[in-house]
């Protein structure tokens, strides 16, 4: 935010849309004043000119002119597909994120930002970046609504429940900039903010060193994957798998039972772990149980980047783990709704759970589905 | 208006010796009326209540947020202030003004019928607002609540630990007020109109309240069936918005918009309709394009369904959802544009009176000209994903609601004020308060327009000092805005009790309300008329006495 001047009338550019933004801005400040000057001018010339001299005069007969409302309908509504091109170009730019970008996982909560860079880097209501490069935002809460909001790159995105949006930029400019929650989302709205620190390359690079790292998210997930969830049981193991195949599958088509094909992005893999049953891979049985209320937002993120990172090396990863697998078609069902209806009953308790894991990633996830199965 | 003792009393050979004032003075004259003409006076008395409430929570905003930390008000209270000035002014105070009111009191005068079509249904509709507002009040009164105006799932759903749920019911229960009056509106203009009122005869308020009444009966149904859905998912916990039980969070809104956009113009059409009477009475001609008016209005109305995306362009839309939204946005701006070229084109050499109705039919102009545009910048789907959620928006349908709609009804409220009570206002204190009005509205919105583009979130009670200059005009207009409204309450309370006798047509104008007496009798005509003019005919053929009327008001002045 400029703070030089007394009455700030403009924020400062730091992304590399911004000026995009601000380039359309100026163009509908400039038709609306284009409109409102003549229009306003007409009116007072009419109303000193044509004053009633006298009281009860009539004036003159007019009825109209089809011409007339001809041409004031077509040129508004030129001008009008002028602005909605500008404003579609801006936003097909910012809409797709590049492939190329850095990658960092965003959980909301009520009232604070919680940032996880790719190298494990955790931060809260601060956001560090590098100047120069992409940055994709990928983000989901865990509780109401909310919208990260950065007025100096000029964009936002709703974050929502259940699912994962994007948000991606470009920052131009090392800086300390404001970052808010533009969705209204309960008591301590205006305080679930923070700032976007944007750094020289270096600068960047010493603060991911001096930082102590923990675990990357996939090596979070991979230790989820591996150990705690226990769902290398059914996905690995090589040709007796009784999972669908996870190697190689991030970013290509998926053929499904039902005969649909759905490319399987980020959000395709969160909703296979909480709602199984949806989106079934073709040639396997529907036997996974539900992790719907067992797994945390942050634990899921973990999850998809290991699931993604396993795509990175085609090889795959060794298979270690015997496929001792237990085969319950039933056990789905009561599965989810056992864990269906312990959301449902007491939301606002469960609620004080998921912070208290959320906090810590690692800690073992509440009595999981497979163990259940296996005593089964 | 001209202080002229009954210079002309239309067609009306003598006084009544009675109105639907003097009809009775008991309570229950008042509260068992069928007469629509009292309906609207039970209508002006509640809705203007309401108006006041929601301005105090309108004055306690600013107050907060004339400081940077949220000081005067803690966050918990913030947010029920704010959310309910956003539901009293939107669901008690801007729906039912123009059209429970002044539609109530003037279609049927309008288009010379006795009544509207259904007497009784009519009063019922007053009870239905009034439960409903009583519902509302009793949530407020237990400590409000937390959702913003909009009820956003999950939070409202899930989250919110205030009085959802009475002030939802409120809600649902005021809405039929809303369907039964529209329902009311339209059966009465089809069948009811005198002899010779043919469709394209009708005054353009008539046409504008036509509008308004199909965006009622098509929309405030789904906004009930939301209310439902959500107090099914609250109380019974059936996902329906929530995901953590298996519902849609952005289902809420594709529901929630498909209403309330619609009821924007539920807003500002019969705002418009006042102001084509304005323009076109006080210039004493014809209005300029009358079908182009007529028509841009139920252009409006049915467009007006078809863009309610437009307020989930950051939502998590598709790219075409949003791109489709923006397009048709830009398209349903373009008959409100026809109808300011109109209004403009209709003052061309015509006779203006510079009576307080048309100066604010003047400003009126100027700050919907001003609330339009915005809503050009934000229906720019590029520009929008800066703007959504800002002050902007704010300021945004604050120029539409308030410099729109407000103005529009104050403008009607003068211009009928004699038809209604009988009596003259003060033509000097009406014009000061309508220009502190301007002056105030002014200075209390623009600045947000600027502090929208510097990302000031809406619905924050705390934001960075870098920001408080701004905020500080914002307050101060508000104070200016908030005398300019008390001036009114003074005069007209004034008026009642010690203003002049309105005659029956003070302007000598030709539409049918004018054409009865001023307080008219409560079976509205003495005998039904036969129109026989044009609308806005102030030739030959409309039957006044000009000739007669400039002779008598030159030897009066």
């Amino acid at each position: 935010m400029q703070t030089n001047s007394w009455v700030p009338l403009f924020p400062e550019q730091a992304s590399t849309f911004a000026w995009q933004v601000d380039a359309l801005y100026f163009y509908l400040i400039l038709i609306s004043i284009g409109f409102t000057i003549p229009i306003v001018v007409v009116i007072f010339f009419f109303f000193v000119r044509y004053r009633e001299k006298e009281k009860f005069m009539t004036g003159a007969e007019i009825h109209g002119s089809i011409a007339l409302e001809t041409v004031w309908s077509i040129i508004p509504f030129i001008i009008s597909m002028t602005i909605f091109l500008g404003g579609a170009i801006v936003y097909y730019n910012q809409y797709n994120p590049p492939t190329d970008s850095m990658e960092v996982y965003v959980v909301g909560k009520q009232w604070m930002w919680k940032f996880q860079h790719s190298t494990g880097q955790r931060e809260i209501n601060e956001l560090h970046i590098p100047v120069g490069r992409n940055v994709k935002l990928t983000m989901t809460t865990e509780d109401v609504l909310h919208d990260v909001y950065i007025p100096a790159f000029r964009t936002k995105a709703d974050v929502i429940p259940g699912r994962y949006t994007t948000l991606w930029f470009n920052a131009t400019k090392p800086g300390k900039y404001h970052l808010y929650c533009a969705e209204y989302c309960g008591l301590n709205h205006s305080g679930m903010g923070g700032y976007v620190y944007v750094m020289e390359q270096r600068d960047f690079d010493n603060w991911l060193a001096g930082n102590e790292s923990g675990q990357t998210p996939v090596q979070a997930g991979q230790d989820l994957f591996q150990n705690k969830l226990g769902c290398a049981s059914c996905h690995e193991g090589g040709a007796s798998q009784r999972g669908a195949k996870l190697e190689g599958i991030y970013g290509h088509e998926v053929k499904l039972t039902n005969g649909q094909t759905v490319i399987a992005d980020d959000e395709y893999i969160r909703n296979s772990i909480l709602n199984p049953g949806s989106q079934i891979v073709e040639g396997y049985q529907p036997i996974m149980p539900t992790f719907k209320g067992q797994v945390t937002e942050e634990q899921l993120v973990s999850l998809v980047a290991y699931i993604k990172s396993l795509s990175g090396n085609t090889s795959g990863t060794t298979m270690t783990k015997p496929a001792a697998t237990p085969t319950m078609t039933g056990g789905t069902m009561t599965g989810s709704s056992m864990t269906n209806s312990n959301s449902t009953t007491a939301p606002r308790a469960n609620r004080g759970d998921t912070n208290s894991q959320g906090s810590n990633p690692n800690a073992p996830p509440p009595t999981g589905e497979p163990t259940n199965q296996q005593q089964r | 208006m001209l202080k002229a003792e009954a210079i002309n009393t239309g067609n009306i050979k003598e006084e009544p010796k009675t109105n639907y004032l003097t009809n009775g003075y008991t309570l229950w004259s008042w509260l068992l009326t069928k007469d629509h003409k009292r309906i609207a006076i039970l209508y002006l008395v509640t809705v203007s209540t309401f108006f006041a409430l929601g301005g105090t929570y309108a004055s306690l905003i600013r107050l907060e947020l004339l400081t940077p930390n949220s000081d005067l008000l803690q966050s918990a209270t913030y947010n029920r202030v704010f959310t309910q000035h956003g539901i009293i002014m939107v669901f008690f105070f801007l729906i039912p003004s123009i059209p429970a009111i002044l539609g109530n009191f003037l279609i049927p005068l309008m288009i010379g019928a006795k009544d509207l079509a259904f007497p009784r249904i009519n009063l019922l509709s007053w009870y239905f607002y009034m439960a409903g507002g009583a519902l509302t009040l009793f949530a407020l009164l237990q400590g409000g609540v937390d959702t913003g105006w909009t009820f956003y799932t999950p939070y409202s759903t899930t989250f919110s630990n205030s009085y959802v749920m009475a002030v939802g019911l409120g809600i649902f229960i005021n809405g039929f007020s809303s369907i039964l009056t529209g329902l009311n509106f339209i059966v009465t203009v089809h069948t009811m109109r005198a002899p010779g009122m043919t469709w394209f005869r009708l005054p353009l308020f008539v046409w504008a309240h036509y509008a308004t009444s199909l965006v009622m009966i098509l929309g405030t149904p789904v906004v009930a069936i939301t209310i439902l859905l959500m107090a099914i998912e609250r109380l019974a916990h059936v996902g329906i918005f929530d995901p953590a039980i298996g519902g849609d969070p952005i289902l809420f809104q594709h529901l929630f918009w498909f209403y309330s956009h619609p009821a924007v113009y539920i807003m500002i059409l019969p705002g418009m309709g006042v102001i084509s009477e304005l323009i076109s009475n006080f210039s004493r001609k014809k209005i300029f394009g009358y079908e182009f008016i007529a028509f841009s209005s139920i252009a409006i109305a049915v467009f007006g369904f078809l863009v309610w995306g437009h307020h989930m362009f950051v939502s998590g839309q598709s790219i075409y959802a949003g791109l489709v939204f923006s397009f048709l946005t830009m398209v349903v701006a373009v008959p409100s544009a026809i109808k300011i070229f109109n209004w403009a084109a209709t003052l061309y050499k015509g006779q203006i009176s510079y009576d307080t109705p048309m100066l604010y039919a003047l400003f009126f102009i100027g700050l919907f000209l001003i609330g339009g545009l915005t809503g050009l910048f934000l229906g720019s789907i590029g520009l929008t994903v800066h703007l959504t959620d800002t002050y902007f928006i704010v300021a945004h349908f604050h120029y539409v609601m308030v410099g729109g709609q407000v103005l529009a009804y104050l403008g009607g409220l003068h211009y009928w004020w004699s038809k209604i009570t009988g009596r003259m206002y003060s033509e000097f204190w009406s014009k000061i308060a309508a220009i502190i009005i301007f002056v105030g509205f002014n200075l209390t919105f623009f600045p947000q327009f600027i502090l929208g583009y510097m990302g000031m979130p809406r619905r924050y009670a705390s934001y960075p000092p870098e920001l408080q200059v701004l905020n500080i005009f914002s307050t101060a207009g508000a104070s200016i805005l908030a005398i300019g409204l008390i001036i009114p309450l003074i005069y007209f309370t004034y008026s009642i009790f010690f203003g002049e006798k309105a005659p029956a047509n003070p302007c000598l104008l030709p539409g049918l309300e004018w054409r009865t007496a001023s307080p008219p009798p409560t079976e509205n005509f003495e005998e039904t008329p036969i129109v026989t003019w044009e609308a806005y005919e102030f030739g030959e053929e409309s039957g006044l006495d000009l000739e007669d009327a400039r002779n008598k008001y030159k030897v009066t002045v």
